[in-house]
């Protein structure tokens, strides 16, 4: 095991985070804030409770949610994006480093930021709101597991990308959507049929859901599935990254 | 001696059908340093970068310090540092990091000694600390081959090492890949600038469509090929040659004023009869001087060769 190389990795991805802590934590934070501001405080005041918690707290896991999804996946496919577009990636592949130990680097660089950023943001969320955590332990586990199998999501977007376009569009096209109509500001309990069957082929939903129970005890889908269902997430991108570097696709010609 | 690279039958065909290495059959002795010449499209870069690891080969096996490259890549790539033709880096980071990066990335513990010692030798401890974005041409440059250094490697491939570099950096980077070689470092870099091979190398190997055309000692080679010129210029000028000197390969030009004899440097010639014979005709020769042709000369007349 290349311990060094892993490090190596690793330390350069933290190295830019730390360049570019204005638009890597301090715009999410502050994005998240506005929406604590205006969901929260000001409608939050007027909407009555779901499933006995108060707008305002119930709309926290979600929201957390939606910048760790998205913030994983611009983060690690950034991270690996950039040195296939500016050629560096010879380096890496030249490098006595396993497939494993790459992904790793960049994929465990890429998690930590979130991770680092989603606590920031439930600190920031205190000041707006007053909110409980039932079960410490397994609101840290979604966390970690979110951050980690969404960092493996958006390096796989990072591999196919061959242009800043693509790189902007899953993010944009689709996380984006799924989190909104995943229930970050409502419980699915709230859906009309059809729409309530169809919102559970939304796999953020299950995300959202088991978040908001390590928060409040309360869910709309019961933990174990929601576990489950972010755990098989979590192996179907890495068989996909597994495929990758077995393939050479996009990385080794 | 032990070869430190062993190429066998190596052949790269891409995905469009663009066959850029045909069966390849190369040694590289440890310590030596290989040129490997050859016009743009040759196949020197996929070469090179398949031995490294960046390019898949199709067919056919390397061993790298008895390790392949594939199922050992590990073993082998430590090895290994290669600086590339394209000069790629990061722009944010500083000199110090790109480097010291490189040496964790190759497996190897830190050592701000010897990073410490690299950069002075290569002029770069006063930039230590400036971005790379702030660095002109041939400061890149050298920051890669800095990188490419960083993990103590025995095999250092240059690809293009001096295209786009000044004089200077040139012969800077021929002093250095002599102290490099003086250490036992195999180098194998690619040019196609003739003189840079004929400068530097002890073995100088012609690619051309993605065929090793030959691989040869550089003195051997020259020696071979080498056609040689004997370049006579006469007191008063001939109209035309007298007919007694028809055995021998004569060409006169410059208005008759210049005799040109053209030998193979390998076989005996036949200077010693052509010059009484001369002054026997009463052809008074001003001066003379000879002339050995060039590697540029040799690479030419082969590539033309092949094409034919």
């Amino acid at each position: 095991m290349n311990f060094y190389g892993i490090r190596a990795i690793y330390r350069f991805e933290m190295a830019r985070t730390w360049r570019t802590l204005m638009q890597s934590i301090a715009s999410p934070v502050l994005s998240t804030s506005l929406y604590f501001i205006v969901f929260g405080t000001a409608i939050g005041s007027r909407m009555g409770e779901i499933d006995g918690i108060s707008y305002g707290a119930f709309i926290i896991p979600g929201l957390v949610m939606l910048s760790l999804l998205s913030e994983s996946i611009s983060n690690a496919s950034f991270g690996i994006f950039f040195p296939k577009f500016s050629g560096t990636i010879y380096e890496v592949l030249s490098a006595p480093v396993s497939p494993f130990e790459i992904v790793t680097g960049y994929v465990g660089a890429a998690a930590t930021k979130s991770i680092l950023l989603g606590l920031l943001i439930l600190a920031t969320a205190r000041i707006f709101v007053d909110y409980s955590i039932v079960h410490p332990f397994w609101m840290l586990a979604f966390l970690v597991l979110t951050a980690v199998t969404f960092s493996l999501f958006g390096f796989i977007i990072g591999i196919w990308a061959d242009d800043f376009q693509k790189l902007q569009v899953i993010p944009l096209m689709v996380i984006t959507p799924l989190t909104f109509l995943g229930g970050a500001f409502y419980s699915i309990n709230m859906l009309p049929e059809p729409w309530q069957t169809l919102t559970l082929f939304n796999p953020v939903v299950y995300l959202i859901s088991g978040f908001r129970w390590a928060f409040y005890g309360v869910a709309d889908i019961h933990v174990g599935i929601s576990l489950s269902m972010t755990a098989l997430f979590m192996l179907i991108c890495l068989a996909v990254v597994a495929w990758i570097f077995r393939s050479g696709y996009r990385i080794r010609s | 001696m032990q070869p430190i690279i062993t190429i066998e039958g190596l052949g790269k065909t891409y995905p469009n059908g663009f066959r850029a290495l045909n069966s390849v059959d190369l040694q590289i002795r440890q310590g030596e340093i290989l040129a490997l010449l050859g016009p743009n499209g040759a196949g020197k870069t996929t070469l090179i970068s398949t031995i490294c690891g960046i390019v898949n080969p199709t067919q056919g096996k390397v061993k790298v310090g008895g390790y392949d490259i594939l199922r050992d890549y590990r073993n082998a790539r430590r090895l290994i540092g290669l600086v590339p033709q394209e000069l790629s880096t990061d722009a944010f980071e500083s000199v110090w990091a790109t480097v010291s990066f490189s040496r964790g990335l190759f497996g190897k513990a830190p050592n701000p000694d010897y990073i410490e010692q690299l950069l002075r030798q290569l002029s770069l401890w006063d930039k230590k600390d400036a971005k790379i974005r702030e660095l002109s041409g041939g400061m890149k440059r050298r920051v890669m081959i800095a990188k490419a250094l960083s993990h103590e490697p025995e095999i250092l491939f240059l690809d293009e090492p001096t295209a786009g570099v000044d004089v200077e950096l040139r012969k800077d980077m021929w002093q250095m890949v002599r102290q490099l070689r003086e250490r036992g470092v195999t180098i194998i870099l690619t040019t196609h600038y003739i003189e840079e091979a004929e400068e530097m190398a002890d073995r100088i190997g012609v690619i051309d469509h993605g065929e090793l055309m030959l691989v040869e000692q550089k003195t051997q080679l020259m020696a071979k090929l080498g056609q040689k010129q004997l370049r006579l210029h006469l007191q008063t000028p001939l109209e035309q040659l007298p007919e007694q000197l028809d055995g021998f390969s004569l060409e006169l030009c410059e208005q008759g004023s210049m005799l040109l004899y053209n030998y193979d440097s390998q076989q005996p010639s036949h200077i010693a009869e052509l010059l009484p014979l001369l002054a026997q005709q009463g052809i008074e020769v001003k001066d003379l001087h000879t002339h050995e042709s060039s590697l540029e000369e040799i690479f030419v007349g082969l590539v033309k060769g092949a094409k034919q």
